[in-house]
């Protein structure tokens, strides 16, 4: 009971934040009126008075602020984040037909980086060998490097010089190997470096004393006892950096030429497409609502004391 | 066994710069390294005419897609133009970008953490469910969300690199308030009877102010990375200014027949990141005590 009331307390909290930034949106489009007219025709002077007036009255842009904003939030509530000042069709559909492709590229970097994270972890925590200071020299690469010139330097070599993978994006897994691996290496970074942490503080234990003491191979010492104080870090970088990777998969589409979100932000972004763009950033916002409830979840999941002192 | 005997130099013989370079002796290598790196960037930014004497914009159709050799120690671009030159050039964008936005978002953050942090109860408790819900959105979209409203261009990248940081250091700097506030010095300060507005000035802000720059520095080299992902994606400076991430941009056509196209500007970006990145965990170490 006391997980499903305290579920219910987190997903009001998150219906509160996501409620705050669409009335945010709101406000700073406000504050910075945008002309679907001007949009649609550019300076076309030949539209007269009588269209432009139909086509604002047709995005509702003619009512008062307050009217405006009611039938705002009264919209979003439906899942319908309005129409598009270029394609007239809604931002529904845009996103709808474009995510599925972000998605899969965010959510296979984020486990490829969780999984090389673990690894780098168990083999290099509490040891003082040059594999570790490797280590740290490639984390410190990767959280300095910007994601899409490892995209592209990928691309040189891997698919250029060597040829070993396809240029262009629709040739099934192998056109997904490059950009994985280059949004996978932009998060490993700060993933791996608060992992080793962890689980350099986890091997000073007592009870990893005591597991020594009972006969266990050092493998078995870290990968059955160390590892799982990492995945309490793990999950919370995870969820604050998915949102980042969703933000990182527009560059990274961009230099692989993909389809996703990134075409269709910067799309709008460059053609002053105002409900598309907000339309992607209440999808932000709403993933990282999500997702900080998962994680809460999870982190139950993780460690078994959370679950005792809830109780 | 370690020798106990403290290790002391004869104060008559030492003048100011041999302590000075004793203290540098001390400076890991690395750090060292980072220093000058940057020290040289800032003189390509200052004086890029001293480092790379070739222009930047001229246009060359005799020397299209040239190999790294002594002529030009990049190679040269689509339009043979001298990369290495174009690299030089181009430092003073993403270092005036990387300080300009920094220091504005330390600014403002810093403004709205001591008003947030000091006044407390409902003006606290407002300003703080504000900067959690900017807090929702990467700073790398929010930066791409205020381009869209503002329009593409260097400055207005600089504004949304700014905007998008802002509520990371305003949060560093409530938190840091709320400690200074209860400390012991500031107790005495508020029962000598000294004005509020007063002891905010003389021990609150010299308090937050010193963990709050060192934490900037390694705020630089985000900016820098957004800066040169944000032209990359076409949202910053237009053709043919030599920025890093829109050189980038521009040469990825031609990565098939000439890969130092692709390599030499993100290099240099890179190297900006890293070494901002290993002085600033330096910076911080040092005001932790651990080095």
């Amino acid at each position: 009971m006391h997980i499903a009331r305290e579920l219910l307390i987190r997903i009001f909290a998150g219906a509160a934040v996501l409620w705050a930034a669409a009335s945010l949106a709101f406000a700073i489009l406000q504050l910075f009126p945008s002309d679907p007219v001007q949009v649609i025709y550019g300076a076309d002077s030949s539209v007269t008075p009588e269209l432009r007036a139909a086509i604002r009255a047709d995005f509702g842009l003619d009512r008062p602020v307050w009217e405006q904003y009611q039938h705002f939030l009264a919209r979003i509530v439906q899942g319908d984040l309005g129409t598009s000042y270029q394609q007239r069709r809604s931002v529904i559909s845009i996103i709808g037909s474009e995510l599925g492709s972000t998605l899969t590229l965010a959510s296979l970097s984020v486990l490829l980086a969780i999984v090389m994270a673990c690894l780098a972890s168990l083999v290099t925590s509490g040891r003082r060998t040059w594999l570790r200071k490797a280590l740290s020299s490639i984390e410190l690469l990767s959280v300095s490097t910007p994601a899409f010139w490892i995209g592209i330097l990928l691309l040189t070599f891997f698919s250029f010089k060597w040829q070993l993978f396809p240029v262009v994006a629709d040739e099934g897994w192998r056109s997904l190997v490059l950009p994985v691996a280059t949004l996978a290496l932009a998060v490993f970074g700060s993933l791996s470096q608060v992992m080793r942490e962890e689980m350099d503080l986890a091997l000073e234990q007592p009870f990893i004393l005591t597991a020594r003491t009972r006969g266990l191979s050092e493998w078995a010492v870290r990968w059955r006892h160390a590892l799982g104080h990492t995945l309490i870090p793990c999950i919370t970088i995870s969820t604050e950096t998915f949102g980042g990777l969703l933000a990182g998969s527009i560059i990274t589409e961009q230099v692989f030429g993909r389809p996703g979100l990134g075409r269709i932000t910067l799309e709008a972004i460059n053609n002053h497409d105002i409900p598309v763009v907000m339309g992607i950033v209440l999808l932000v916002a709403f993933v990282f609502v999500t997702l900080n409830i998962v994680a809460d979840l999870l982190y139950r999941l993780a460690d078994p004391r959370l679950r005792v002192s809830a109780a | 066994m370690t020798d106990l005997t403290p290790n002391l130099a004869d104060p008559a013989r030492m003048r100011a710069g041999s302590v000075f370079f004793m203290r540098l002796r001390r400076v890991p290598f690395g750090v060292a390294l980072a220093a000058t790196v940057l020290v040289f960037l800032a003189l390509c930014a200052v004086a890029p005419g001293i480092v790379a004497p070739k222009d930047p914009y001229k246009i060359s159709l005799l020397h299209t897609l040239r190999p790294p050799s002594l002529e030009f120690p990049f190679g040269t671009d689509q339009l043979g133009r001298d990369i290495f030159s174009r690299v030089v050039h181009g430092a003073s964008y993403s270092l005036t970008i990387g300080l300009g936005a920094t220091f504005i978002a330390v600014t403002i953050g810093l403004a709205v953490g001591l008003v947030a942090g000091s006044a407390g109860g409902a003006v606290d408790l407002a300003f703080m469910r504000v900067i959690d819900v900017l807090l929702a959105f990467p700073a790398l979209f929010m930066s791409m969300a205020v381009v869209a409203l503002l329009g593409t261009g260097s400055v207005n990248v600089l504004i949304a690199i700014a905007i998008a940081e802002i509520p990371r250091y305003a949060r560093i700097v409530r938190s840091q308030v709320l400690v200074v506030r209860t400390s012991g010095y500031v107790e005495a300060a508020r029962i000598l009877g000294q004005r509020r507005w007063r002891t905010l000035m003389r021990h609150v802000l010299p308090n937050t102010i010193g963990p709050l720059i060192v934490l900037s520095t390694l705020g630089i080299g985000s900016a820098i990375l957004s800066s040169a992902a944000l032209s990359y994606l076409g949202l910053g400076p237009k053709p043919p200014t030599p920025e890093w991430g829109l050189m980038l941009a521009e040469g990825q056509g031609y990565l098939r027949r000439a890969w130092w196209i692709g390599v030499f500007p993100g290099m240099f970006a890179t190297l900006t990141v890293i070494s901002t990145t290993v002085l600033g965990r330096y910076l911080k170490a040092l005001s932790d005590g651990r080095a």
